[in-house]
């Protein structure tokens, strides 16, 4: 019988994904409740040095696979690692961060696996013994309650920010293992990385965006600055995407990101409701909007009626003062 | 060369939702148009085809009969035949719709099959790359710049922070991001020809599969609407005095900064 409750333990430039850790917490939970193990499957090219993180999280075992092949992840040389792993130790459950990759990879792997996959989950219980997922669906206008009752793994890809990271520190137990990458169809020519000292939108606590209101790209600063105080990420509307004013990467809503923040500060923002799609489930959201009539405020935990160019500075300066004591 | 897009019908981003009697998401009423992203996916067909000076693009889509609209909607952009499978009154998972594809397209002829990387509605960004995975062919996905030559594609796709130059060969699934192009309207020229353009429907059995065959993995269970959110406190004041105010309560109310 399938058993073990594994967690695909994404890293990118040898740093493990936040979402991770938070998946290894909540797996942590399930693996007690259903008694099985908690795996973690770490691909890359010397990456044997973040088995300690991942073991303060509580995992039991993690296998890792080491390879110059797997430096840059591939679609095929991926699947082709996981998929092995999983026919060889028939796990009863695989999940994956619902990231770009987590979401790319998952697909493959379940497919080859002929199982089924419910991405991007914001919830996960048992229920007779039967892992339940939540999926926000129709931009979140609907959530469905789903689960894969015969096929294994059960396969599913979470939203970050989901679940908490919580320390439980285990040493855990590695096995080695030594991959067949096999034929990798996707020839990688080059990849280009924006540096930033940001977080990823999709994994940060606090989002700073701004709309069409900012007005032009050079203003998209004063958010910058109130981001740089919190230290966070800086989104954008559809419309200030379409302006040019921020890359299609900052965009947030239905046919952007969707974010799970702790905080959202809407500057400039109506609050269509297909921004409204990809960002609603955050926890409290700030609007600064000179039209009291404006949509957002219908969903603001806060909201300021105001010109965003007078109050931005201001917050910024206040925020810098509060958290500097 | 043969271009194939494979289309989805989802409900129009503004759609209200509700729940019918059964508990289920009502789709009656509601206004129904071309997957977003698919439309990235048919406009980059058209203009390969356009590119190259030759050939054919086919738009493939798993639906019900009034998937003929948003089918129409791409012959009319331009492409030049349609292809719907109409499973009937079936529970169909991703992995149904994708074995139901990939079994009509194993008999079409194609060098590149394009899709959305994500319907909006139910979609979760898996039924194009496990299309590719029973094809047996490579996928690239959320790309956002394609070029095809001498057998192969080259796209530049979206990952984490950043972008990346994959190269595969062909044939191959590639799925568009926003970023990938802007689609045309259809002309009224555009409208009157494709009533004329071939729309071929089928069944299951027409496409050679069985009930058993697409039995889904995944089981919905239950359905909800999620809490309406309660608009909150408007700070009062003028903008110095309400920046500081609100500064305060995301310190000691929200307890967020
Ligand atoms: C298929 C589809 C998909 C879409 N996907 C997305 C998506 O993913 N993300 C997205 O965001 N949109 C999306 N949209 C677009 C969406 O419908 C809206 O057009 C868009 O969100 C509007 O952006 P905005 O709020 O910045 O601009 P506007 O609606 O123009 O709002 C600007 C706001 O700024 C305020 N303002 C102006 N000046 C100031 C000032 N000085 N101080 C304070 N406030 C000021 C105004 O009062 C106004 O409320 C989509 C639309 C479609 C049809
Ligand atoms: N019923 C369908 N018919 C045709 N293509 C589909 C269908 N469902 C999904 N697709 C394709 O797969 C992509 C991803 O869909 P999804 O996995 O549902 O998010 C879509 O953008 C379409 O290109």
């Amino acid at each position: 019988m399938a058993k073990g409750i594994w967690v695909f333990a994404e890293q990118r430039e040898g740093q493990i994904k936040k979402v991770v850790f938070e998946l290894l917490s909540e797996g942590r939970k399930v693996a007690d409740q259903l008694g099985e193990e908690l795996c973690a499957v770490l691909l890359g090219k010397d990456v044997a040095g973040l088995v300690d993180s991942l073991g303060e999280y509580g995992v039991d075992k993690v296998y890792i696979t080491e390879s110059d092949g797997l430096e840059n992840y591939t679609t095929d040389g991926y699947t082709n690692v996981v998929t092995d792993l999983i026919k060889e130790h028939q796990p009863s459950v695989f999940l994956l961060g619902c990231t770009i990759t987590g979401r790319d990879l998952a697909a493959q792997v379940a497919q080859r696996l002929e199982t089924g996959l419910m991405t991007d989950c914001t919830g996960m219980e048992v229920v007779d013994g039967q892992l339940v997922f939540t999926r926000p669906i129709y931009a979140g206008k609907a959530f469905v309650k789903a689960s894969c009752p015969e096929a294994r793994p059960v396969m599913a890809t979470i939203r970050p920010n989901t679940f908490t990271a919580e320390a439980k520190p285990k040493t855990p137990e590695t096995v080695k293992v030594t991959p067949d990458i096999g034929n990798i169809r996707q020839v990688i020519k080059d990849i280009v990385r924006q540096v930033s000292e940001r977080p990823e939108l999709t994994e940060a606590d606090i989002i700073v965006s701004g709309g069409r209101g900012m007005k032009g790209p050079e203003n998209f600063k004063i958010l910058e600055e109130l981001a740089d105080v919190l230290g966070a990420a800086v989104g954008a509307s559809r419309a200030a995407v379409d302006a040019g004013w921020a890359p299609h990467s900052m965009q947030v809503g239905q046919t952007g990101k969707t974010v799970s923040p702790v905080l959202y500060i809407a500057c400039g923002i109506s609050g269509a409701i297909q921004h409204l799609a990809g960002m609603s489930s955050a926890k409290c959201i700030v609007a600064i909007n000179k039209d009291e009539e404006a949509n957002i405020f219908k969903v603001a935990d806060y909201g300021i009626v105001g010109d965003l160019f007078e109050v931005v500075p201001i917050l910024t300066e206040e925020l810098k003062k509060l958290t500097a004591q | 060369m043969k271009i194939l897009v494979c289309l989805k019908q989802t409900f129009d981003t503004e759609a209200k939702i509700v729940l019918d009697e059964n508990g289920k998401i009502e789709r009656q009423g509601v206004s129904l148009i071309m997957n977003p992203y698919d439309e990235f996916a048919v406009e980059e067909a058209l203009r390969l085809k356009e590119n190259q000076g030759e050939g054919e693009v086919t738009v493939i889509s798993v639906g019900g009969q009034q998937t003929q609209d948003a089918l129409r909607q791409a012959l009319a952009m331009g492409a030049d035949k349609a292809v719907l499978v109409d499973p009937g009154d079936v529970e169909l998972d991703e992995y149904s719709t994708a074995t139901i594809l990939a079994k009509v397209i194993s008999g079409m002829e194609y060098d590149i099959i394009l899709g959305g990387f994500r319907a909006i509605d139910d979609g979760s960004a898996q039924v194009a790359g496990r299309v590719a995975e029973i094809l047996n062919i490579p996928v690239v996905n959320m790309i956002t710049k394609l070029e095809v030559a001498d057998g192969k594609a080259v796209a530049t796709r979206e990952i984490e922070g950043g972008s990346e130059v994959v190269e595969v060969p062909l044939p191959a699934v590639l799925t568009a991001q926003k970023g990938l192009n802007e689609p045309r309207y259809p002309s009224m020229k555009g409208i009157m020809k494709a009533k004329k353009k071939p729309m071929q429907k089928m069944t299951l059995a027409d496409v050679g599969l069985e009930e058993g065959q697409i039995a889904p993995k995944v089981k919905a269970i239950s359905f909800s609407l999620p809490e309406p959110r309660k608009a909150g406190k408007i700070i009062p004041g003028e903008p110095a005095e309400a920046a500081r105010e609100l500064a305060r309560l995301l310190r000691e109310e929200a307890k967020v900064v």
